[in-house]
């Protein structure tokens, strides 16, 4: 189950080209700085944009080709703009029900009252647009988009145009379609933040180019990728809730490479929690340490190094089979003797939990 | 009476010109705002200058031609007597197709803006959400519309009461049939009857006043309630 995306659109003098393959399942980001093409990319999937010529086929249904396009009102698609962009002559109701309304009976998969649930729009129903604020605004569109029961959930920036507030306000609601759904989305974002929450597959983009695309733990620990640059670098790792401790608090997260033990997360066993590691977070030792107050500490094998500045470098190590990065300073990578195939031990000193 | 039976006629052909100069004008008027407002085709300037010909014409030329052209030996009025009917100058028809034409820009420029200022994002909108072209147009745009069609269907109805020179040329004045106010007027005044001429402009004043009223009062409104 795949979606095959190749395009190559040209907008003055700009030009987007791409191939490429995307699961159809899970959150997949296109991600890159701003001009990268990445709006683009996401119009032309929807057939929102005039005069392209490219293949794209949606889990074995052919959307475009070259004899046929398919315009955007038989796509099965939702689509979220980064500004609200709700009706303004219609209420919340009538916004809602404007699609679903056009679905043919067999088509409705998601109801819109779980819609309505999902994003915790109920009180808002009666009331007109310019009654909203821009996070409920941005609410409703989201429900609205899911209302129309799509195959494939389209996010153009959803959070950009919202100040910090209502973004916290709704990445929850947004996490929880990840969990609830099981329609696959494709979320455009020029913050890591939330690429680091979201994503399950990245796709790297850059002057309308893509770069890189892959599942999000590798491509962040790619150290020949920006994204491994600068102090923001991380890794993202999926765990599992495999137990508490009672006494002293504390939760083990279960990953391919051993236990993370955190500070209590109130969840059940078996809960799925992603992590993110900051680089610098992480230091690096020949020897097991045994008296020192940190929990987390793994065997691991040096993978590859980078020099980062003039003064440090970034170690990609693999704990197991899951990458890990480390930023250190060159000197103790020279000291240390840090090569590829070594084995050492990495010390974790704090981890976010971004579920 | 002040008024005679021809200044009621009068006012019954002004009004009936008017409202259905102003229908005409909707129907046809819609689709070429439509047009107007969403192509991109590099020559399209050449359309909206003819649209916008009647705004800066004496009245009197646009009255000659369209004399010519419906008249017995015209290329509308020669085609009519061919099919069999008459020729359409100094008839109530002819009037009809004069004000259309007359009228055209008042119609078509309020809807062209309306469309214009609705963007594209809505209809964007409902294409995702699984609005065919024709359905977006009926069920978003024309709604989001809706105070250039009150606009447009006002200043329509209003300009073409106050036609007097393509009126004239092409309707010939006949009371009764042709006879405008605003031509029933001028022959009061020439006639001297100034209380008759009095009552109708002054009653075409008000009207006209009270139209342009409504208009800004509406526009007023909608940008009001509209972010």
């Amino acid at each position: 189950m795949t979606i095959e995306v190749q395009f190559q659109v040209c907008r003055g003098d700009f030009t987007l080209e791409v191939e490429l393959t995307i699961p159809a399942r899970g959150v997949t980001a296109f991600f890159g700085p701003s001009g990268c093409g990445k709006t683009t990319l996401l119009r032309v999937i929807a057939g929102l944009e005039r005069g392209v010529k490219g293949n794209l086929s949606v889990d074995g249904k052919i959307w475009q080709d070259e004899q046929s396009f398919l315009p955007p009102h038989r796509r099965p698609l939702g689509y979220v703009f980064q500004e609200p962009s709700l009706f303004s002559h219609l209420t919340v109701r009538g916004n809602l029900e404007y699609g679903c309304k056009r679905l043919r009976k067999e088509e409705r998969k998601v109801s819109l009252q779980r819609a309505v649930e999902l994003l915790g729009i109920g009180h808002l129903l009666e009331r007109r647009p310019h009654q909203l604020s821009g996070g409920e605004q941005q609410r409703v569109a989201i429900a609205r988009a899911l209302a129309v029961s799509p195959a494939l959930l389209l996010l153009d920036e959803p959070l950009a145009a919202l100040d910090q507030a209502r973004k916290q306000e709704i990445l929850p609601y947004l996490e929880s379609l990840h969990q609830e759904l099981e329609i696959p989305v494709l979320y455009v974002s020029h913050s890591r933040d939330e690429v680091a929450r979201m994503a399950d597959y990245l796709v790297l983009l850059e002057a309308g180019r893509i770069q890189a695309a892959g599942p999000v733990g590798e491509l962040f620990t790619r150290l020949d990728l920006p994204l491994a640059q600068g102090p923001e670098t991380e890794s993202v790792i999926e765990t599992v809730i495999a137990g508490h401790d009672e006494v002293f608090e504390l939760t083990f997260l279960e990953f391919p490479g051993g236990q993370f033990t955190v500070p209590r997360v109130h969840r059940p066993q078996g809960t799925p929690i992603r992590l993110q590691v900051k680089a610098n977070d992480v230091s690096i030792t020949l020897e097991h340490q045994v008296k020192t107050s940190i929990l987390n500490i793994f065997p691991a094998t040096v993978d590859q190094l980078a020099e980062e500045g003039s003064s440090r470098a970034t170690v990609r190590m693999l704990v197991g089979t899951v990458p890990i990065l480390s930023r250190i300073t060159r000197k103790s990578a020279v000291e240390l003797d840090l090569k590829p195939g070594k084995v050492v031990y990495a010390q974790i000193k704090g981890v976010a939990l971004l579920s | 009476m002040i008024l005679n039976e021809n200044d009621l006629a009068a006012l019954a052909i002004t009004l009936k010109l008017a409202a259905l100069t102003t229908l005409i004008l909707l129907l046809i008027g819609t689709p070429l705002a439509w047009w107007l407002a969403r192509s991109r085709w590099r020559y399209k300037f050449m359309v909206e200058a003819i649209v916008a010909l009647p705004l800066v014409l004496p009245p009197t030329v646009l009255g000659f031609y369209l004399l010519i052209a419906l008249g017995p030996h015209g290329p509308v009025g020669g085609l009519m007597e061919a099919l069999g009917g008459r020729p359409l100058a100094f008839t109530f028809t002819g009037l009809v197709i004069g004000s259309v034409f007359y009228s055209l820009p008042f119609v078509v420029q309020p809807l062209q803006g309306a469309f214009i200022s609705i963007g594209r994002r809505p209809l964007e909108v409902a294409a995702t959400l699984r609005a065919s072209p024709l359905d977006r147009f009926f069920t978003v745009a024309v709604p989001l519309a809706r105070p250039g069609f009150l606009t447009a269907a006002v200043l329509g109805f209003a300009h073409t009461l106050g036609e007097f020179g393509v009126v004239l040329m092409i309707g010939g004045n006949i009371p009764g049939v042709t006879q405008v106010l605003s031509i029933a007027i001028y022959d009061h005044v020439e006639a001297l009857e100034y209380t008759q001429a009095h009552w109708l402009s002054g009653g075409l004043l008000l009207l006209s006043f009270l139209m342009l009223m409504m208009v800004y009062a509406l526009n007023r409104r909608f940008s009001v309630v509209r972010p």
